[in-house]
């Protein structure tokens, strides 16, 4: 139950409060770019959302069993030359990016490979945005917060498991397909209306996804109080411990 | 490409013509993620000036070896190791401006408007091009940069570089500092630029 909690609480968060698009600002270049159809877009979703899963299942595995301080595998292979308490020691957390988009570029690889091989027409109606998937930076962020929340835990115990990074990475991924979606039917129907000059195109997109994150501002707080409800005893220290975590730009001065 | 355009036309282009931000839509998300403080701008600016002049000139020190189905792998994994350091770097020394920036400096890898430039320039052109090129476009990244985080932050905080400008009874319109003040700002910008360009369009069209 308090598993199923902490999941629960990770989907809403990464689909909804903290919608990687509207509130973290990643993926915004297939958001706007491919926003224009609806089916595409949907499609464009998925994809995103299947290759965040993958790419987040390896680095949650290497991150864990090669990367971080006293990692498994790092230090049984340092044993061999180290003294067991200097291998414990060996921190690879540094290769992190390079390890990290080397899984990207090879995961999208291999996607498209298998598209291309089983699905010829699917792969036909994604043309050039499928290899484009590599330099989404909605999957790099996915992989950063997992290593954030796995070499980052300040101890065993906050240590996400695998169940935990994939939650993030699938409901990341649902939550830039909503995104992605309602911003293409909402474009559908700009296209009928009369826009003036200077803001046709782009900076109309950008203007509706601004009024879009204002309206997923609203669900600020759902966190909390889905927290409330589902493990009352806890919810003092949580509270706490949020209003003094502010990790990134937009809410330390909030 | 001996007729393309020269280092100096390279450089100035960055900064106006081929904006990267304001005419090519690219690295969007670092504009918005970390424009709400004039300091934030300018620390990613500085990073993405780092990365994409050494970035650059690597790849066109390189280009002759560079094979066409593994560039962009080889790209990405050239831009990862400058933005390690440059990580490395602003963790040393600026410690809570590294804490502020957050995932946006790692981000600088998926970067496309280095990528873009990687392919565009570097691979195919002489490593001083390469170099002013770069110059020229992070320096339009910057303007780019700044113009919004200015807005953002007389707008939202009253103030412009930590220094309080505007005076205490404003009160502080923390929507401007949010996530949707990023969009709204970015899409006026963005269209006061296509409206001043439309309207030198007209003029220079009036005049002969």
């Amino acid at each position: 139950m308090e598993t199923l909690t902490t999941l629960i609480l990770i989907a809403v968060g990464a689909a909804l409060i903290n919608n990687f698009v509207l509130h973290y600002f990643v993926g915004l270049c297939p958001f706007v770019g491919v926003s224009r159809r609806l089916d595409t877009a949907f499609g464009m979703g998925l994809a995103v959302t299947f290759v965040i899963t993958i790419a987040s299942l390896l680095s949650w595995t290497l991150t864990f069993y090669v990367l971080r301080q006293g990692a498994p595998v790092t230090a049984w292979i340092g044993g061999f030359f180290l003294s067991p308490d200097r291998a414990a020691e060996i921190d690879l957390t540094i290769l992190n990016y390079i390890v990290y988009i080397f899984v990207i570029a090879s995961s999208v690889q291999f996607v498209e490979m298998y598209v291309r091989r089983f699905f010829p027409p699917l792969y036909k109606a994604f043309g050039v945005y499928l290899p484009l998937i590599t330099t989404n930076c909605a999957i790099l962020f996915a992989c950063l917060e997992i290593m954030k929340h796995v070499s980052g835990a300040s101890s065993p115990a906050e240590m996400w498991g695998l169940h935990e990074a994939l939650t993030l990475a699938v409901f990341g991924g649902l939550g830039f397909t909503l995104a992605i979606v309602i911003m293409a039917g909402i474009r559908e129907e700009l296209d009928l209306c009369d826009v003036p000059a200077p803001l046709q195109g782009p900076p109309i997109a950008m203007i509706v996804a601004g009024i879009l994150a204002l309206a997923f501002t609203g669900f600020t707080g759902v966190d909390r109080g889905l927290e409330e409800a589902l493990r009352p005893e806890k919810n003092e220290t949580a509270q706490t411990a949020r209003s003094e975590s502010a990790p990134y730009p937009h809410e330390v001065s909030r | 490409m001996s007729d393309g355009p020269t280092p100096l036309e390279r450089f100035i282009n960055g900064i106006l013509p081929e904006n990267p931000v304001y005419r090519q839509l690219l690295g969007l998300c670092p504009t918005l993620a970390v424009t709400n403080s004039m300091k934030a701008a300018l620390t990613m600016s500085g990073a993405v000036l780092f990365v994409l002049f050494c970035a650059n000139v690597l790849v066109s020190l390189i280009r002759s070896l560079l094979k066409p189905h593994l560039r962009i792998l080889v790209f990405t994994l050239t831009i990862a190791t400058f933005v390690t350091i440059a990580d490395k770097f602003i963790a040393a020394f600026m410690w809570p401006m590294s804490k502020e920036l957050g995932p946006y400096i790692p981000l600088i890898i998926v970067n496309c408007a280095i990528i873009s430039r990687c392919e565009i320039c570097a691979s195919k052109q002489n490593t001083r091009t390469a170099a002013m090129d770069a110059v020229g476009q992070a320096l339009g990244f910057t303007l780019a940069l700044a113009s919004i985080a200015t807005v953002r932050e007389i707008l939202g905080n009253g103030s412009w570089l930590g220094f309080s400008v505007l005076p205490d009874a404003w009160p502080n319109w923390v929507l401007m500092v949010l996530p949707p003040g990023a969009f709204l700002t970015l899409g006026f910008l963005m269209a006061a630029v296509n409206w001043l360009t439309m309207s030198q369009k007209t003029k220079s069209a009036n005049e002969p």
